[in-house]
C-alpha cells in the first residue's frame, strides 16, 4: 500500500488503541463510538459490530446508545455539515426564516442529506452564542445574524 | 509546586498584570489592551482585530510599552469585537481592523481616547470607560470574575487574581467539615436550575461511608438562550478545576468528571489545556502542593441530548450508557456514578467556591435576599439593547435588569415579557418589572431563575407561537421513557399547532391546562414535570392571545400565518 494508500489506517489505527483501552469495558461505549464518528463521520455497520465485540456490550445496547444521542449517525454525512440553531434567542430573531430558505435551496427537510452529498443540514438547540442570534455553522465556522437572504451567498462558498 | 513556591509565583504574576487593575506596576508596560476572544467575539471576526492590532503595535514599535492580552468574554457580546485598554479601561465597541490605526496613534501614542469607538448609550450619551458604563455599574461579579480580565488558559494570570489561594487555604488550614460549613454559611444555592443549597449538598455526601466517592461538574448547559456555563468554562477554567479540587477534598473523593457537551468545541478545549497545565505544575494529580491529598479530573464529552443535563441521566452517560433519567431517591449523593456517592454542581455553582472560601461564606452571604443569597449570571438575549452576559446580586428588580443594564428594548418597540428558565420556566410580563429576582419572587410569578437564561421579547412576538416553540423543544428532547411525558407532549403541541394554524377549538384552552396538570404531576424526571410551564405562564398572563387565536382567528402579533385583525402599530 505504501504511499498510495488512501484509506484512514492512520486513524484506524487510533481507533485500535482505544478499542484496546476500553476492551470489556461497557463504561467506554460512548467514547468509542465518538471517536469512530470523529473518523469516519458516521457509524459504520462494521464497527458497530466490532464495538459489541471488543467492549462486551450486547449489538442491541450499542445499537440503543447509537440512536439515543443526536451526534450520531448512521448513515453518512455531507461533505459539508450546516447547523442552524433554532434555540429561543436564534428562534425570536427570525431562525425559522433562515431554516425555510435554507431548506429551499438544498431541496431538503432539516435532518437530511443532499442526494448529491454537499450538505448536510440540522438544526440545533443553542450554540452559546445568542448574543449575535440567529447563529449558522458551517463545518463549524460561525455565521453571525444570518438572514434568508444571506443563505445562498454563503452555500456558494462550500463546493 | 509546594505552598511556597505558589505564593512566589503569586507575587511575581500579580506584578505582570497589576496595570489592569488600578495599581502601581514595576514593569515597563503603559498599556495593556484586552482583546475579547469569547465566542461572541470571535465569530463576529475580532481575529482580524486582533491581528491588526498586533501588527500596529508593532509598525509603531511598541511592543515594549503595550501588552496585548486576549481575554475571554466581557460581556457586551452584542457590541463585538471588543476592546478595553488600561490603566484607564476604555472600553471600545465593533472595532473593526481599520479602526486599530487610529486606537494606536491617538490612544496608544497621545494619550487621547478615541471616542467615536466607544459605548454610546440609547440615550445619546458617551459612557468611555468600563467604569462610567451603566451596563457594568450594577453589576457585581463573583463567578464572572475572571472573564474578560484575564488570558483564558494562563495559569499564571489566574493565580495572579488570587487563584489557588482557596485550595491552599483549605489544604493548610480546614478540615473537610470546615470546609462544607463555610459553603453552608455562604447560603449558595445551585445554579443549574433547581436552586437546592450547595452546602447540605455537599454535607450529604461528606456523610456518606464509602471506598469511593466522585465529584463531577455538569457542563451540559442544555438550556437555548444560556451561556453563561460556556463562557465560565471557555474564559476562566481554573476556577472550575480548582474548585472541584477543593470539592474533592472536602466530600473525600479522589476523582472527578467533567461533563462537558459537545456543541462547545472550545469549551472542550481550553478545559482539556488548563487540566494538563495543572497537572504540569502540581495542583491537580498526586500529592497537591507536596500535601498526601490527591486528586484528578477526566473530561467526557456530551453526544447531544438535552435530557443528559438532568443529573441521573448525565451520570448514566459517564457510565456509557444511554442518558435516561431514573427515579430518585436514591439521590447522586448517595448512589451515584457506579454506584458511589457522588458530589454533582453546576459550572456556575463551582466558580462561586473559591471567593466563598477565601472571603467567607458570610461575606457571600451579605449578597442577595433573604433566602436567596449571593449573585447570579444572566444571559441577556433575544429583543434587547445590549445582549450578553451579566453578574448581578438577587434581589435586583427586572427593570434594573432590562432597561439599565440591557439598555431597553430596540427599535421604539414596547418590552412584552422576559421569559426565563427556559422550557422549564415561564414569563414575566411588563407589570412585575419592578419585581425582585430571587427563587421565592420568580416561583410565584409562575416562572423560575433556572440556569439563567433570560428571553426578552418585544410586542412582535406571539405568546402562543413561543408556546409552541418551547413545547417543539421539550417533545423532541424528550427521552421517550415515562408516557406522560413522550405522549402527553406531543398531544399538547399538536393543539398549540391546531391553534396557531386558526383551527383551534374553544375547548382546546381547557384541554391544554388539564394535559399540561396531569404531565406536571405524573412525569418521572425534571423535563416532563416542568414541559407545561411555558403553557401554564403564558396562559396566565396573555390567556387573551389564545382567545384571539382561538375565537377571533387572529394573531394580535402578527406571527402565526391568519388573518391580521387588532395588530397594535
Ligand atoms: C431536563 C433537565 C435538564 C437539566 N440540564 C442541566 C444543565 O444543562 N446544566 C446543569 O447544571 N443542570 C441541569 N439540570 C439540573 C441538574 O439535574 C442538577 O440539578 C444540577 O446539575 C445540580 O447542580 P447544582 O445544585 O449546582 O445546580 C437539568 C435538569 C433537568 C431536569
Ligand atoms: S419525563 Fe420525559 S425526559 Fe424525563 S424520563 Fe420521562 S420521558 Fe424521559
Ligand atoms: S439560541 Fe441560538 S445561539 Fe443560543
Ligand atoms: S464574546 Fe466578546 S463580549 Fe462576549
Amino acid at each position: 500500500m505504501g504511499a498510495e494508500c488512501k484509506c484512514n489506517c492512520e486513524q484506524d489505527k487510533k481507533l485500535d488503541a482505544l478499542f484496546a483501552q476500553y476492551k470489556g469495558n461497557p463504561n467506554g461505549l460512548i467514547v468509542v463510538l465518538a471517536a469512530i464518528q470523529e473518523v469516519h463521520g458516521y457509524l459504520p455497520k462494521d464497527y458497530l459490530i466490532k464495538t459489541a465485540e471488543e467492549l462486551g456490550v450486547p449489538l442491541s445496547d450499542v445499537y440503543g446508545v447509537a440512536t439515543f444521542y443526536a451526534a450520531f449517525s448512521l448513515r453518512p454525512r455531507g461533505r459539508h455539515s450546516v447547523n442552524l440553531c433554532l434555540g429561543t434567542a436564534c428562534y425570536v430573531k427570525g431562525a425559522p426564516e433562515v431554516q425555510a430558505m435554507l431548506e429551499k435551496e438544498m431541496g431538503i427537510k432539516a435532518g437530511n442529506t443532499t442526494e448529491d452529498r454537499r450538505f448536510s443540514l440540522d438544526l440545533v438547540r443553542c450554540l452559546g452564542a445568542c448574543g449575535i442570534a440567529p447563529v449558522m455553522t458551517v463545518n463549524g465556522e460561525v455565521y453571525p445574524r444570518m438572514t434568508a437572504e444571506k443563505v445562498s451567498e454563503i452555500l456558494a462558498k462550500y463546493e | 509546586m509546594n505552598f511556597a513556591e505558589l505564593e512566589l509565583l503569586r507575587a511575581t504574576a500579580r506584578e505582570s498584570i497589576k496595570l489592569r487593575l488600578g495599581e502601581e506596576p514595576s514593569d515597563n508596560f503603559k498599556y495593556h489592551v484586552l482583546v475579547c476572544g469569547g465566542t461572541g467575539c470571535i465569530s463576529i471576526g475580532c481575529q482580524n482585530t486582533l491581528q491588526a492590532m498586533q501588527k500596529a503595535i508593532e509598525d509603531h514599535g511598541l511592543q515594549e510599552t503595550v501588552k496585548l492580552v486576549v481575554t475571554g468574554c466581557m460581556g457586551t457580546c452584542e457590541m463585538g469585537p471588543v476592546i478595553t485598554v488600561f490603566p484607564e479601561g476604555y472600553y471600545y465597541c465593533r472595532v473593526k481592523p481599520e479602526d486599530v490605526e487610529e486606537i494606536v496613534t491617538s490612544h496608544l501614542k497621545e494619550g487621547k481616547f478615541v471616542e467615536r469607538l466607544c459605548y454610546h448609550a440609547a440615550d445619546g450619551t458617551v459612557q468611555p470607560k468600563k467604569s462610567d458604563m451603566v451596563f457594568f455599574k450594577k453589576q457585581k461579579r463573583n463567578a464572572l470574575r475572571n472573564c474578560g480580565l484575564i488570558n483564558q488558559t494562563s495559569i499564571e494570570e489566574y493565580i495572579a487574581m488570587d487563584g489557588y489561594k482557596a485550595l491552599a487555604k483549605v489544604l493548610q488550614e480546614m478540615t473537610p467539615q470546615q470546609v462544607v460549613d463555610e459553603v453552608k454559611k455562604s447560603g449558595l444555592r445551585g445554579r443549574g436550575g433547581a436552586g437546592f443549597p450547595t452546602g447540605m449538598k455537599w454535607q450529604f455526601v461528606l456523610d456518606q461511608k464509602a471506598d469511593q466517592k466522585y465529584v463531577v461538574v455538569n457542563g451540559d448547559e442544555g438550556d437555548p438562550g444560556a451561556f453563561m456555563d460556556r463562557s465560565v468554562l471557555e474564559d476562566d477554567p481554573y476556577s472550575v478545576i480548582e474548585a472541584m479540587t477543593i470539592g474533592g477534598y472536602a466530600v473525600g473523593a479522589s476523582k472527578g468528571y467533567a461533563y462537558i457537551r459537545l456543541e462547545y468545541p472550545r469549551a472542550i478545549d481550553h478545559f482539556t489545556k488548563a487540566l494538563a497545565r495543572a497537572r504540569e505544575v502540581g495542583l491537580l494529580g498526586n500529592n497537591i502542593l507536596g500535601t498526601d491529598f490527591s486528586f484528578d479530573i477526566e473530561i467526557r464529552v456530551g453526544a447531544g441530548a438535552f435530557v443528559c443535563g438532568e443529573e441521573t441521566a448525565l451520570l448514566a452517560s459517564i457510565e456509557g450508557r444511554r442518558g435516561e433519567p431514573r427515579p430518585r431517591p436514591p439521590f447522586p449523593a448517595v448512589s451515584g456514578l457506579f454506584g458511589k456517592p457522588t458530589l454533582i454542581n453546576n459550572v456556575e455553582t463551582w466558580a462561586n467556591i473559591c471567593p466563598i472560601i477565601i472571603k467567607g461564606g458570610d461575606w457571600y452571604a451579605t449578597m442577595g435576599t433573604e433566602k436567596s443569597k449571593g449573585t447570579k449570571v444572566f444571559t441577556l438575549a433575544g429583543k434587547i439593547n445590549n445582549t450578553g452576559l451579566v453578574e448581578v446580586p438577587l434581589g435586583i428588580t427586572l427593570r434594573e435588569i432590562v432597561e439599565d443594564i440591557g439598555g431597553g428594548v430596540p427599535g421604539g418597540k414596547a418590552f412584552k415579557a422576559a421569559q426565563t428558565g427556559g422550557p422549564s420556566g415561564g414569563c414575566i410580563p411588563a407589570a412585575y418589572l419592578d419585581t425582585p429576582i430571587d427563587y421565592e419572587n420568580l416561583a410565584a410569578l409562575g416562572s423560575i431563575v433556572g440556569s439563567g437564561g433570560m428571553i426578552i421579547v418585544d410586542e412582535g412576538t406571539c405568546m402562543v407561537d413561543l408556546a409552541k416553540f418551547y413545547l417543539g423543544f421539550t417533545q423532541d428532547e424528550s427521552c421517550g421513557k415515562c408516557t406522560p411525558c413522550r405522549i402527553g407532549t406531543k398531544r399538547m403541541l399538536e393543539i398549540l399547532e391546531r391553534i396557531t394554524k386558526g383551527v383551534g377549538k374553544e375547548e382546546d384552552i381547557e384541554l391544554l391546562i388539564e394535559l399540561a396538570n396531569s404531565i406536571k404531576a405524573s412525569a418521572l424526571c425534571g423535563l416532563g414535570q416542568t414541559a407545561p410551564n411555558p403553557i401554564l405562564s403564558t396562559l396566565r398572563y396573555f390567556r387573551d392571545e389564545y382567545e384571539a387565536h382561538v375565537k377571533d382567528k387572529t394573531c394580535p402579533a402578527g406571527v402565526c400565518k391568519m388573518p391580521r385583525k387588532g395588530l397594535k402599530s
